[in-house]
């Protein structure tokens, strides 16, 4: 009904209603096709092909098929890369692990204050973004260094309430798993507050006073209401976080030992000292198939979610 | 300076506006060039003096790892006009066919440059046919004096005893040691220490050099090629491997920050160790190649050269300059070794494809301890 009262030409047809609808829908799957799908299809066919010493240095067979999955294979019969894999998924674990101890109490803590208040704790949540993530990494390296005020303050601390037999010149932190693990949570930490928050903003809180009503004492309402619903928002946190935690090759390679081959790490090694970009593509394409596994059940648990009646709000 | 009167300001505003048209014409008739080169690596001036002096208006891109560089050629089509390359790098490059042939016509001042480096990057560049040699330097360790006096007082630090034998390496673990993450370096001076020809190794040769590390990975703080040019003035490390260039940063860094009872040093391994060179090359699709000549001959010139190793502390290869060179560079060894440590650098000859991949999996494997 509504066709008939635009104008007849198709390019007024573009710009009606349906047609706007159809462009905002498009542009950023065009935007995913140009700048995520086509480069992955070009790691992948690099991934088939073989090291070679030209510009660029790869080559692909001379026949047909012209492709092969001797990289693949490469991956599979070498365990060094099997535990990076696993080394980096742990490590992306306990930081999302942790992000999620930190970051749901803030989360939820933010719902409750006013909202002016509100805003500002917000603002100061992502505030830290405004200074570049480089700056933020040298900074704990300031304060992690043996010689630093903080460093001292900590081991003077350390040094009141142990025995003097135990006493320590420094506390080692810089160029540890801990100091990893303390960096990256650091970093993610706003990645698990922002999609936390706007879940728990939503719930409604009639229905925790409805609980109380019921006999339920305050942690029972938390079990009870607040967590279930809040699933969907520590899903969406938890891949925020542990789908870069686990690619991550910055972090670790400035406040770490390298004892553990992360696979960021384990990439970058294969792309610029052994110059073998097909086999740094097999790895990236293979991490990339272990993170879209956990991707696509969530998007699978989610459109089950929204299924459910009643769940529009 | 004198004073800054309002007719004095008007007057200077109004000539350089009257010069603006000028100025901008001399640039195009000079033509573009298009440079890549690691970051902090030139004279201060040095590309404002070219531009003045030829009319070539100049576009300077920088660097901060040799393999950001590497990744960029090899993909092709950079742009660039003149990029500096690691001669180790070289030979892969050269046989893809990166680089264009000099025309030593067009670079007179060729006869200035240091016969002993030109043998060197000839190792990498055969008859020096597509390079200029830039900086030059070694592979070797930074020590904090004090620190290592006070734990070991005897210590040999020009030996590798230092690092591989525990009773030593566990001694300085306390300090901090760090070694350059960079397997070509760090397992090639550990072959040379074995006996073993580091240039024909195989991945047992390899295996053999993590093998010797393995008792004093433990010992071994980080692995690391930036930091420890900050950790070192802050004695967060008493033994950093490094590159020489590098250590001259950090004493340069301590002396900024006012620090003036530290006491850094800086030794090549007595066994052999590495020598490094980067260079000048064209690459095959420079649209300015005239251009490009005119910029390398004018970094040939003693005083320009000169002035750039006044301000990135590294020797270069340029003979004629040494007159020009800030005697305290000039007389540090490890910017300009003496001849003594001079016979201890060798030019490592380039991996092949089997070798890169062995070093690249061993080295891993051995940081992972």
């Amino acid at each position: 009904m509504m066709e008939r009262a635009l104008p007849p030409s198709r390019f007024g047809q573009w710009f009606n209603t349906s047609g706007w609808r159809t462009i905002i829908i498009a542009a950023p799957y065009l935007w995913l096709t140009a700048f995520f799908f086509l480069p992955f299809l070009i790691v992948l066919a690099i991934s088939l092909a073989s090291n070679a010493g030209t510009s660029p240095p790869f080559q692909f067979a001379a026949e047909a098929p012209y492709v092969h999955a001797d990289n693949f294979r490469r991956l599979i019969s070498d365990d060094l890369f099997f535990r990076a894999y696993i080394a980096s998924i742990l490590n992306a674990g306990l930081t999302t692990a942790l992000c999620l101890l930190i970051g749901y109490p803030m989360a939820l803590a933010l719902t409750r204050f006013s909202r002016s208040v509100r805003n500002i704790l917000l603002m100061l949540v992502i505030l830290p973004f405004w200074t570049s993530f480089l700056l933020r990494i040298y900074a704990w390296i300031g304060l992690m260094g043996a010689n630093s005020w903080f460093n001292k303050g900590l081991t003077a601390l350390y040094n009141l309430i142990t025995p003097d037999a135990y006493a320590l010149r420094f506390i080692p932190m810089m160029n540890t798993s801990f100091a990893v693990v303390l960096v990256m949570v650091y970093c993610y930490l706003p990645f698990m507050i922002l999609p936390l928050y706007a879940n728990l903003e939503k719930l409604d809180m009639t229905l925790n006073e409805a609980a109380m009503d019921l006999g339920s004492r305050p942690f029972q309402v938390f079990k009870d209401v607040t967590l279930p619903l809040s699933v969907p928002g520590i899903i969406a946190g938890g891949l925020l976080v542990f789908i870069p935690a686990s690619g991550e090759l910055v972090i670790p390679s400035l406040v770490g030992n390298s004892s553990t081959p992360l696979i960021g790490r384990v990439i970058s090694d294969q792309f610029s000292y052994a110059r073998d970009w097909p086999m740094a593509a097999a790895v990236a394409i293979a991490l990339l198939v272990l993170l879209v596994g956990p991707m696509m059940a969530y998007t699978h648990f989610e459109s089950r979610a929204q299924r459910r009646p009643g769940d529009d709000a | 300076m004198g004073n800054l009167t309002r007719r004095s300001t008007l007057g200077l505003l109004g000539f350089t506006a009257l010069a603006a048209p000028f100025v901008k014409r001399a640039r195009a008739e000079g033509g573009e060039l298009n440079i890549y080169n690691w970051a902090d690596y030139i004279g201060e001036t040095t590309l404002e003096d070219f531009q003045s002096a030829t009319g070539i208006s100049v576009t300077y891109d920088t660097y901060s790892s040799s393999e950001e560089m590497e990744a960029k050629v090899l993909a092709g089509n950079t742009g660039y006009d003149l990029m500096d390359v690691a001669g180790l790098s070289l030979p892969r490059f050269l046989k893809a066919g990166l680089f264009l042939k000099l025309d030593r016509s067009k670079l007179p001042g060729w006869k200035n440059l240091d016969p002993d480096v030109l043998r060197i990057m000839a190792g990498w560049d055969p008859d020096n046919a597509y390079s200029v040699p830039y900086m030059w330097g070694s592979v070797g360790f930074a020590y904090n004096l004090d620190m290592v006096k006070e734990r070991i007082p005897d210590a040999d630090l020009a030996s590798l005893d230092l690092l591989l034998k525990p009773e030593n390496a566990s001694k300085l673990a306390d300090c901090g040691i760090s070694l350059l993450d960079s397997p070509t370096d760090v397992f090639l001076f550990i072959l040379k220490y074995m006996g073993r020809d580091p240039d024909k190794a195989t991945a047992a040769d390899y295996q053999a050099a993590a093998d010797a590390m393995k008792p004093i990975r433990q010992y071994i703080r980080t692995f690391d090629n930036n930091n420890f040019v900050n950790a070192l003035p802050n004695r967060e490390l008493c033994m950093a491997n490094s590159w020489s260039g590098d250590y001259s940063t950090a004493r340069a860094r301590a002396e900024e920050a006012g620090i003036t009872d530290l006491h850094l040093a800086y030794f090549v391994p007595k066994t052999g160790a590495p020598a490094w060179v980067d260079a000048m090359c064209i690459p095959s699709d420079a649209k300015n190649v005239e251009n490009a000549h005119t910029f390398l001959d004018y970094l040939l010139q003693p005083e320009v050269i000169a002035k750039c190793s006044n301000v990135t502390n590294y020797a270069n290869g340029n003979l004629a300059s040494r007159p020009f060179i800030d005697p305290k560079i000039l007389a540090n060894p490890a910017v300009y070794p003496d001849d003594a440590t001079k016979k201890l650098l060798w030019a490592p000859s380039p991996l092949t494809d089997e070798q890169s991949q062995a070093i690249t999996r061993i080295w891993t494997e051995m940081k992972a301890g």
